[in-house]
C-alpha cells in the first residue's frame, strides 16, 4: 500500500514547478521542526525522504533554469529569436 | 568740435572701459540672457576655456565659456550648430570687446520642449498621477516579467543579460515598440496594454540613453497615462541616471537605467534561491537527526525500564539469594566443624593429661603382677614377680620380704 502511493508522489515531484516544490519543501521543514511529527517516526521518515526529493527537484530546476523569452505579436506569443552578440 | 576740445573732463581708456563695464553689469537683462544663434569660429585652446562667435543673418556676438562650465556641457559643440546660449554680457577690457560669458548651451527647441514638459508635469501632478500612494510594490519574486522597449536597441539585450544572470527561472514577455519618433507614443501605449493582457508580475518600460528629444516619447501624455493606468506595476528605466521623464514619475518605480530596471525587478536572485534551498536542506537533515537522536534516547530509556521489570532480574536476585544462603550454610558448617575440632583438641589435651604416660613421665611407675597383669595398688596385692612400667619401657622386679 505505501509503495504505489510513494512512487506516485515521486512522479508528481518530477512534474512540479520550482514554486510548487519549494513551497512543499518549506512546509515539510516546518512540520519536521515542529512537535507534530514527534511521535510518528515512520511518518517523519517519509516526510524527510519527500523533503529530500523536493530539495533535489528544486536544485535541478535552479541549475537547469534558462530564461524563456517570448515576444508578443498581436494577441499571440512567439519565442524571441535573440541576435547573438 | 571746439567745445569738446576745451572740455575739462579727461577720460583714460581704462576709466572709460570700466565705466562702460559698470553700465553693462548693472543692467539686469544683460546679466541673464538666452541668445539664439549659430556657432562659428569655435576654438578650445589648451586652457580648456571655450571661445566661439554666435551669429545670425545680420549680427555676431563674441562668446566665451569658462573651463568649469564647458566641462558640464552635455552637447558636443560644432561650428554651424544652431544653439541657445545662456550667460551674461561683460567686457574684456584688454581688447575693449564686449562678449557673452556663457554658462549653459542647449540645442535649439529644447527650451520650448522643457516648457511643455513643465506644463504637462504640473497638469498631471495636479491630477494626482504621480502621487506616492498610487505606487504599487514591485513583487519580490516575479515569475513573469514584461518588457517594453525597442527590438533593436542595446537596452533589450542588456536587460536580458541581467535577467538571465540574476533569475533565469523567470519567463520574459517582450512587447517591441519604437521608442522614439512620432509613431513611438501610440506604439508604446499599445505595447504596454498588450503586455497587461498577458498578466506579467511586473513590466519594465525601458530605453537606452539619448538626447532629450530622443527620450521625448516618454514625456508624451498618452504614454504617461498608459503607465499610470497599467494594471501591472511598471518599472521605468529610461535614458541615463540624470534623465527624468514623466513616465518615470508615473511609474511605480523609477530606475536610473534599463539594466537597473532589470535588477530592481529581480530582488531575489538565483544565488538567494540556492542559499535558501541549502538552508532548507540542512534544516531538513538536522531536524531528522534530532528526531532520531530523541527517539534513540527514548528507546534506551524504555529498554532500561524493561530490564528493570524483567523476570531475569528476579531470577538473578533469586540466584543471588541461593548463593548467599549456600555461602551462609557453608560457613556455618565449617564453623561447626571448627568448633568441634577445637573441642576435640581440648578433650585430647585433657585426655592426655589423664594418661598414665604423663604420670609415668613425672617419675611414677605402674606395677603389675606378672601372673595376671593386674595393677598392684596396695601391698597386699604384690606378687613374687611383678612388672614395673616406666615412661620409656618396663622391667621385672622380685619381691623381697622385709
Amino acid at each position: 500500500m505505501p509503495k504505489p502511493s510513494s512512487s506516485k508522489a515521486e512522479k508528481r515531484i518530477e512534474e512540479m514547478t520550482y514554486e510548487e516544490a519549494l513551497s512543499e519543501l518549506e512546509s515539510i521543514v516546518f512540520a519536521l521542526e515542529g512537535d507534530a511529527s514527534r511521535n510518528k517516526l515512520e511518518e517523519s521518515i517519509k516526510l524527510f525522504e519527500r523533503g529530500q526529493a523536493l530539495a533535489e527537484r528544486c536544485s535541478v530546476l535552479l541549475e537547469a533554469a534558462e530564461l524563456k523569452v517570448k515576444k508578443v505579436v498581436g494577441d499571440v506569443l512567439i519565442p524571441l529569436e535573440e541576435e547573438s552578440e | 568740435m571746439q567745445s569738446t576740445l576745451f572740455s575739462t573732463q579727461q577720460w583714460t581708456v581704462s576709466k572709460l572701459t570700466f565705466y562702460i563695464r559698470k553700465l553693462l553689469e548693472e543692467n539686469e537683462t544683460l546679466q541673464d540672457v538666452w541668445v539664439q544663434g549659430e556657432i562659428s569660429n569655435l576654438s578650445r585652446p589648451a586652457s580648456g576655456h571655450v571661445y566661439f562667435t554666435l551669429k545670425d543673418a545680420s549680427a555676431a556676438l563674441k562668446c566665451m565659456m569658462w573651463k568649469m562650465s564647458a566641462a558640464r556641457l552635455s552637447l558636443p559643440l560644432q561650428n554651424g550648430m544652431e544653439v541657445e546660449v545662456h550667460g551674461k554680457i561683460g567686457i574684456y577690457e584688454v581688447s575693449g570687446q564686449y562678449q557673452l560669458y556663457a554658462d549653459q548651451i542647449r540645442a535649439i527647441g529644447e527650451g520650448a520642449l522643457y516648457q511643455e514638459f513643465l506644463r504637462l508635469k504640473s497638469m498631471l501632478e495636479a491630477e494626482g498621477l504621480f502621487a506616492a500612494e498610487r505606487k504599487r510594490p514591485i513583487p519580490v519574486f516575479p515569475h513573469k516579467i514584461g518588457i517594453v522597449t525597442s527590438a533593436t536597441g542595446a537596452a533589450l539585450r542588456d536587460m536580458l543579460n541581467i535577467l538571465r544572470r540574476r533569475l533565469p527561472l523567470v519567463e520574459i514577455i517582450f512587447a517591441p515598440s519604437p521608442v522614439q519618433g512620432i509613431e513611438a507614443p501610440p506604439a508604446l501605449v499599445n505595447a504596454i496594454q498588450s503586455l497587461v493582457l498577458q498578466s506579467p508580475d511586473v513590466i519594465l518600460l525601458a530605453r537606452g540613453g539619448g538626447s532629450i528629444e530622443d527620450l521625448w516619447a516618454f514625456n508624451d501624455e498618452r504614454v504617461v497615462r498608459a503607465v499610470a493606468d497599467s494594471l501591472v506595476p511598471i518599472i521605468c528605466g529610461v535614458g541615463h541616471e540624470t534623465d527624468f521623464t514623466l513616465s518615470d514619475f508615473a511609474a511605480d518605480l523609477r530606475a536610473p537605467t534599463p539594466t537597473a530596471a532589470a535588477e530592481l525587478a529581480t530582488q531575489i536572485t538565483l544565488l538567494d534561491l540556492m542559499a535558501a534551498l541549502e538552508n532548507y536542506r540542512s534544516r531538513l537533515a538536522s531536524s531528522m537527526l534530532n528526531l532520531v537522536t530523541e527517539k534513540k534516547a527514548f528507546l534506551s530509556s524504555l529498554i532500561a525500564q524493561l530490564r528493570y521489570a524483567s523476570p531475569e532480574r528476579r531470577i538473578q536476585s533469586e540466584r543471588q539469594r541461593v548463593d548467599e544462603l549456600a555461602r551462609r550454610a557453608y560457613s556455618s558448617l565449617t564453623y561447626g566443624v571448627q568448633l568441634q575440632s577445637t573441642h576435640l583438641k581440648g578433650m585430647q589435651k585433657r585426655l592426655a593429661a589423664l594418661s598414665p604416660h604423663a604420670v609415668l613421665a613425672r617419675g611414677y611407675a605402674v606395677v603389675t603382677r606378672k601372673d595376671d597383669g593386674s595393677v598392684v595398688a596396695r601391698v597386699a596385692q604384690a606378687s613374687a614377680v611383678m612388672n614395673v612400667r616406666v615412661s620409656d619401657g618396663e622391667f621385672e622386679v622380685e619381691k623381697r620380704n622385709k
